[in-house]
């Protein structure tokens, strides 16, 4: 981890470590600042509020919201609520996941995408629908997602030139 | 106290207020099947096997973790009961590797016990089955999550029984495991070796790291010369692997057996520990009347708690004991004083030790020069008690019906003190008995020292030495030694007098007695009765007194010249150093 995350993670740390029972603020802070719960992160969560490793990962690995792997550059989620999961996004999840092939809930070899299924998103007027990086895609159809996949895939592209100049 | 009056199965019972169902019931001679409850640990009710119906209420309860209330009409029998117990039974085997022919507990199964009761031919239910890699990092503590059945006994008992927090619950639902945190390798966490986890698995997923097969090679090598030892609370232990009441000694049959097996030399641990006593009250008296190093002097015989001061209180190495642990002492000895005097090469001697503890595989190496001292590897091999049981039943040695016989030359001999090293408090109970000889000239009044026996987690006293008090803190079970250590740690912070002069700390409850590597089944009886045991050996040696075991005067006059001399220094001490809880 670098030292600017380090910083950061140790400051959310010190800020809820006084407080009982906020184990579960402190991983929200550390998670919205890096993304993800690394190993190095929760150790700094461990020292700073005196709570034992063990304890942090019982929390951090029962709740699927926390992560404990770099997701992907690109999150990909499919909303699997009960009226998406009618109107098809089992469909939804087979098309991304032959289009990527990868499994959902694991990240492509280089990082780009992560493919995840979620529980309701609250759009059921949309359903099925699928939110990438915070953009929503409503009444999608499972062709759509490899239009979905390459639109993302110029983006990155796009990101990535910009950088470089 | 408030006494409940209900019914269980039409029968009236009177219990004190806050009883379990469960116990409620037992007192009537029914013993309704469990699987995670364990009379040591908090019950949980995780498995959901010890269900029974309570008049008025809908669902069924587990009677394990509801208390029996007042006028409360317990049913714990009838068809629709045993059918929901079978179910959960029939649930847990769904999830559990059907291989039973290849599981070190094979027989001593308490999954298998109950699904052999319920008469489970076939199962219902898919099989469910998740690929862990077995972890064997720590060649002590084998964990084999596959075999998991998730009773969170291991999980109690490393988080709240020994506050090491080696082992947690990862993840939920069906895909709960049971790791250390992180999936990090057990060696790379903060696991002292106690073993606990392992004598409390109800299953076969936390086993001790099996060395018999090596063990065995070694006996048939003709270029080897095989010794052995055995510790204290081995001898009033192995027995209940052959049918025998726990605390019944079985020292005459444990040398005779292992004669059996093929060892040339067969030596007691606790003529180690005689010597442990000699060192140990020699380094308490410079510290007590000549203050030469600090105080209190904290015992260091229980690699457990060594590793696990190493780890979480670094800051106290000052006050460990530098002297080694009585097996240690043994393997070092055999292999100088006893190979010199008998003429054998130590690069062809191969020490065994018989321990009831899983730790002291991991002692034997955890110095790269002080468990060398004798030029070689001064232990090569620990086994636990339960691994020796299953060798000698593997050579069909009938080992009740042997005879009686009496251990080799030199490092055999061993006194009253040298015994109750198994046992809590033992080990002050002989240092102080020893400590008042060094300090008065005689031995005390009565070679009993009562304060020092008990089974409370911490015990403290004063001790009257001919006017000279002495305070003494016991502990046992890692999980009491923070309260104890605590208090030194504030009075040396308000530069007041230490609290304690002498503590002594085992990591097992009930001492090496209820070692982790003991049989399996332990419950505090038992641990009280191998203990008893013990104090028995004790009372019926020919001395009570370490500094009067003829073999160790013998040791310091020809070898050592006296305790804490240099040669002493540098074959039977040691050194520690803080090490890291976590190794990533």
């Amino acid at each position: 981890m670098e030292k600017e995350q380090e910083d950061q993670v140790r400051t959310a740390a010190k800020k809820w470590a006084k407080q009982r029972g906020s184990l579960v603020m402190a991983l929200h802070e550390v998670q919205g600042a890096l993304g993800f719960v690394p190993w190095d992160a929760a150790r700094i969560i461990a020292e700073e509020m005196d709570v034992p490793l063990a304890r942090i990962y019982e929390v951090v690995s029962f709740y699927s919201y926390f992560k404990l792997e770099k997701p992907g550059d690109v999150v990909i989620s499919i909303c699997d609520g009960t009226a998406c999961h009618i109107k098809g996004s089992p469909g939804l999840i087979a098309a991304f996941e032959k289009d990527l092939s990868i499994a959902c809930g694991t990240s492509t070899e280089d990082g780009m995408f992560h493919l995840q299924a979620v529980r309701c998103i609250g759009c059921c007027g949309l359903a099925p629908a699928v939110v990438v990086n915070g953009k929503t895609y409503g009444k999608v159809k499972p062709p759509e997602c490899a239009t979905i996949v390459k639109e993302w895939k110029a983006k990155m592209k796009d990101k990535m030139k910009d950088k470089v100049s | 106290m408030t006494m409940v009056t209900a019914k269980i199965d039409g029968v009236e019972v009177k219990v004190s207020e806050g009883t379990s169902i469960l116990a409620a019931c037992k007192s009537i001679q029914v013993n309704v099947p469990t699987l995670c409850w364990h009379p040591d640990l908090c019950a949980t009710g995780a498995c959901g096997i010890c269900l029974v119906k309570v008049k008025g209420k809908a669902a069924m309860i587990r009677a394990c973790c509801v208390p029996l209330e007042q006028g409360m009409e317990v049913t714990t029998r009838d068809p629709e009961l045993v059918k929901a117990r079978r179910t959960v039974v029939e649930l847990i085997l769904s999830k559990h590797p059907n291989e039973c022919l290849t599981c070190s507990r094979n027989g001593s199964c308490e999954l298998q016990s109950l699904a052999a009761d319920f008469g489970i031919e076939h199962n219902p239910y898919p099989q469910v089955r998740f690929e862990y890699e077995r972890d064997e990092s720590t060649k002590a503590v084998v964990l084999d999550q596959a075999k998991c059945v998730m009773c969170g006994r291991c999980v109690d008992v490393c988080q709240n029984m020994q506050n090491v927090w080696a082992l947690c619950f990862m993840k939920r639902s069906i895909h709960t495991q049971m790791s250390p945190p992180g999936g990090i390798k057990l060696e790379e966490s903060p696991c002292i070796k106690c073993g606990q986890c392992s004598a409390h698995c109800p299953v076969g997923a936390i086993v001790e790291y099996d060395q018999t097969q090596e063990v065995l090679g070694q006996l048939v090598d003709p270029d080897l010369y095989c010794v052995v030892q055995i510790a204290p609370a081995v001898r009033v232990a192995i027995g209940e692997a052959f049918g025998n009441a726990p605390g019944n000694i079985d020292t005459g049959k444990l040398y005779a057996a292992l004669r059996r097996l093929g060892f040339k030399g067969v030596f007691d641990t606790n003529f180690g520990a005689d010597v442990t006593i000699m060192e140990e009250a020699t380094e308490f008296v410079q510290r007590f009347r000549d203050g030469q190093g600090k105080l209190p002097l904290i015992t260091s015989c229980c690699p457990a708690w060594v590793d696990f001061m190493e780890k979480y209180y670094p800051d106290m190495i000052g006050h460990f004991s530098t002297c080694k642990s009585p097996h240690a002492i043994v393997g070092t000895l055999a292999k100088t004083y006893w190979a010199q005097k008998n003429g054998i090469d130590p690069a062809k001697i191969r020490m065994v030790s018989i321990m009831p503890c899983t730790a002291k595989k991991y002692e034997i190496r955890r110095h790269e020069k002080d468990m060398y001292a004798s030029g070689y590897q001064d232990v090569d091999i620990s086994l636990t008690t339960r691994e020796l049981a299953r060798m000698i039943k593997q050579a069909g040695i009938a080992f009740n019906e042997l005879p009686d016989e009496t251990p080799d030359a030199l490092l055999g001999e061993y006194t009253g003190a040298g015994t109750i090293f198994g046992r809590t408090g033992g080990v002050m109970e002989a240092a102080l008995r020893t400590a008042h000889f060094m300090l008065t000239g005689e031995n005390p009044g009565s070679a009993d020292i009562k304060q020092t026996q008990g089974t409370k987690g911490i015990r403290s006293f004063e001790l009257d030495v001919k006017g000279t008090k002495i305070r003494i803190g016991i502990a046992h079970g890692t999980g009491n030694v923070e309260a104890l250590l605590k208090e030194v740690e504030q009075a040396a912070q308000k530069g007041e007098e230490p609290p304690y002069h002498f503590i002594e700390v085992m990591a097992c409850m009930g001492g090496c007695a209820g070692g982790g590597g003991q049989p399996r089944g332990v419950t505090s009886s038992i641990r009280i009765d191998r203990g008893k045991g013990l104090n028995k050996d004790d009372k019926q040696s020919k001395t009570r007194f370490s500094h009067e075991n003829e073999a160790v005067k013998k040791l310091y006059d020809e070898f050592l010249e006296h305790p804490c001399s240099q040669k002493a220094h540098e074959l039977l001490h040691t050194s520690y150093s803080a090490k890291q809880t976590y190794k990533r």
